[in-house]
């Protein structure tokens, strides 16, 4: 054996320590949750009210440029079957059985609108290599720069919503993906979507004011008349109706480390293609398993410098000089 | 690297008694230097190389949509799965062979460093080709070296710049071999000697970016969180990345060894690779108690995820096999016993990195994924192009080891 004890144990030294800070208990280690920005801004949809119309999603097309999608031979109009490269808001369809009540689990129906949902922790922030995907420092919208992105992919293999979508019958292609209509916002207008939603199913606003509201529909009686606001949380144009059974959960409120985008429903979150996801964000989980092997480079450096010193002495026979 | 002999030592007095027999050559390796280039089944492989370059000019023209089956649910196919995961780690027999001979100081594996850093050159620098394909927006690929536009929070900063760097130190390496073969060159051998004095350094480096990046490869799926199954899925997966590095790349080592010394008639090095195949044995049962550690620790139910189960099972029974070698004395020395250690291994570790990235994602319901045929042939050119560029280098540079007693031709 050409391989002393010691030369073993300085070697497996220092491969170790890169291991040992793999194998330490995680959550202890884990890097501080990402808090909410104080001006965030945001969309709560609400699907009781939602009555499926999808002038949300014709409003998004026309103020983003976006193309139509005829999903079906023959169609005439824009009828994607989901989110794509050239849809960026859908509004889907949930139903069971006879579908008879709406919001309703079994034997009824329900409607989701699927969009980005501009996370306190984005996952696609922290995957993207070259910083095309930011997340506002002020606003916390998701944005991407269309001049940074080398289209690796990475921000879909990382999305829990499989939302940035990527184009892929272009020759030159960029990712798509809802940016809050971030052009309106600096024109001092809104989401086009929250704008043209007729019924108040979506509305716009400041994230600690759309908790808010959202806490307090969860808190409302069931068959009483309520009055729920149109187009903008602190809008004053509001419209009454009564009000009906909720899921008592705001989802995006902690999932996946939490969402700018809020979702009321009255069928479980499950069933309307919302992942179930942890507290904490997996850009948390990647980033604190990341830093600890690489903060400072402090290890990749001990681990050379223990690699130089054995080979020195393995190859000229002598020690360090 | 390839091309530093040990000058002195403790090893030293064992290996100047066999460097004796090369005395009036100088060196250990020798090049296949009377073979034909252009045999038939390098006519072969030019053939589906040139099949997959107009493949690969119609996804530049057309997108990648028109040659991949990828899509929305799965950004990443076999390009990443096959050509980069498994491709740099069939690249990995220079680096767990240069662990053996220069951090563990076991000089008896020297004689198949050579070799074994040349398939790391072309597996590595293919597996940069495959990114530098897959990437939709590769006029911009130049941005990952910029220090204002890097995101250092993404795993897949740390694996393209280790990787980028790694191709370079790997070339470096394959310097000596490839300047010796220009012997009456004053130049090239002055260059050698120059390179020869910068060996702890560059065998240090290449030791650490693969550590680094073989790992990070893992760690790239972490964010990807519920999409990849349990079965995969956990904190751990630098660490089995990094030893599936080290156990495919002692496995390819013994592989390519085995397969050369049938192709070009030369004998086998029979002892030597079974020492090899029960150090790769001993890393194998280090990595599937930390496996079946971990599923146990975080409660993993094993049978409950049908196809994906069987996957699981299958790499499990893959890895499993090698092991043998280390029950009985006789197979350890029985050559096809030890070439099938290596095959098993090289299936285990390849299903281990497809079933993590592939077989093991789900993006929820709705998505399928399977290679498109142009995208397998793309693939499959890449290989070829690596084999014709492996035939080509040792019947021009010496890369094999010089053998004592040559079997007629």
């Amino acid at each position: 054996m050409g391989l002393s004890r010691r030369d073993f144990l300085k070697v497996s030294a220092s491969g170790g320590l890169m291991l040992a800070s793999n194998l330490s208990p995680l959550p202890a280690l884990a890097r501080e949750p990402v808090a909410r920005l104080p001006e965030a801004l945001g969309i709560l949809y609400d699907a009781t009210v939602c009555i499926g119309c999808k002038a949300c999603m014709a409003a998004c097309k026309e103020y983003n440029n976006l193309p139509t999608d005829r999903s079906t031979p023959g169609s005439l109009w824009d009828d994607p079957l989901d989110l794509s490269a050239k849809t960026v808001n859908i509004v889907k369809l949930y139903r069971n059985g006879a579908a008879q009540v709406k919001d309703r689990e079994i034997n009824g129906y329900s409607y989701i609108r699927r969009f980005c949902m501009h996370c306190v922790d984005p996952a696609c922030v922290s995957a993207c290599p070259v910083s095309a995907l930011t997340k506002d420092p002020k606003t916390g919208v998701v944005k991407y720069n269309k001049d940074n992105c080398i289209g690796c992919r990475y921000c879909q293999v990382a999305c829990p919503y499989n939302i940035p979508k990527f184009q892929w019958d272009q020759a030159f292609p960029q990712i798509v993906k809802c940016q809050l209509c971030e052009h309106r916002i600096a024109k001092g207008g809104y989401s086009a979507c929250c704008e043209f939603c007729p019924n108040g199913a979506s509305i716009f606003g400041n994230v600690q004011d759309l908790r808010k509201e959202a806490r307090r529909r969860l808190s409302l009686k069931v068959g009483e008349v309520a009055s729920y606001p149109m187009h903008r949380v602190d809008s004053n144009d509001m419209r009454e109706r009564v009000v009906t059974p909720y899921q008592q959960k705001v989802y995006g409120e902690k999932d996946g480390g939490g969402a700018q985008v809020l979702i009321l429903a009255g069928v479980p979150y499950q069933k309307l293609g919302l992942p179930p996801l942890g507290d904490e964000s997996t850009a948390s989980h990647s980033e604190t398993l990341y830093h600890t092997l690489y903060k400072g480079m402090i290890v990749p450096y001990v681990v050379l410098g223990g690699l130089f010193y054995l080979i020195y002495k393995n190859t000229t026979g002598h020690e360090l000089p | 690297m390839a091309e530093f002999d040990k000058p002195s030592g403790r090893k030293g007095a064992a290996r100047s008694s066999r460097a004796g027999v090369h005395a009036q050559t100088g060196t250990e390796w020798e090049s296949l230097g009377g073979s034909k280039v252009a045999t038939k089944p390098f006519l072969v492989l030019a053939a589906l190389a040139l099949l997959a370059v107009i493949f690969i000019l119609y996804r530049f023209v057309a997108g990648l949509g028109a040659v991949t089956n990828l899509s929305d649910g799965y950004p990443w196919g076999i390009w990443i799965t096959y050509d980069v995961l498994v491709g740099t780690a069939l690249g990995c027999g220079g680096y767990a062979t240069a662990i053996l001979v220069y951090a563990f100081n076991r000089w008896e594996y020297h004689p198949v460093v050579r070799s074994a850093v040349l398939t790391s050159v072309f597996g590595y620098t293919l597996a940069g080709l495959a990114i530098f394909l897959d990437i939709g927006r590769y006029w911009n690929g130049y941005k990952l070296f910029l220090p204002w536009t890097v995101n250092f929070n993404s795993v897949l900063v740390e694996v393209a710049l280790c990787i980028a760097a790694y191709v370079v130190v790997l070339w470096i390496e394959l310097l000596p071999t490839m300047l010796e073969g220009y012997p009456d060159s004053a130049k090239a051998k002055s260059t050698r000697h120059r390179l020869e004095r910068w060996l702890p350094v560059i065998a240090a480096v290449g030791i650490l970016l693969p550590t680094m990046h073989q790992s990070s490869l893992g760690t790239l799926m972490i964010i990807a969180g519920y999409k990849v199954s349990h079965l995969w899925q956990t904190h751990m997966l630098p660490v089995f990345f990094l030893l599936s590095a080290i156990t495919m790349g002692l496995a390819v080592t013994v592989f390519e060894s085995v397969l050369s010394s049938i192709a070009f008639k030369r004998p086998f090095e029979t002892p030597m690779l079974s020492k090899i195949c029960v150090s790769m044995a001993w890393v194998i049962l280090v990595y599937l108690v930390l496996r079946f550690a971990d599923l146990l620790f975080r409660g993993a139910p094993i049978f409950s995820s049908g196809f994906q189960s069987f996957m699981f099972l299958l790499e499990t029974l893959f890895y499993l096999a090698p092991l043998l070698l280390l029950f009985s004395a006789e197979w350890c020395y029985d050559l096809r016993w030890i070439f099938m250690a290596s095959v098993s291994m090289l299936l285990a570790g390849s299903l281990y990195r497809f079933n993590a990235f592939l077989i093991g994602y789900n993006p929820g319901t709705g998505w399928q994924y399977f290679p498109a045929l142009p995208e397998i042939f793309i693939t499959l050119g890449i290989v070829a192009l690596e084999l014709m560029a492996y035939l080509y280098f040792v019947k021009r540079f010496p890369v094999l080891h010089r053998v004592e007693c040559p079997t007629p031709r």
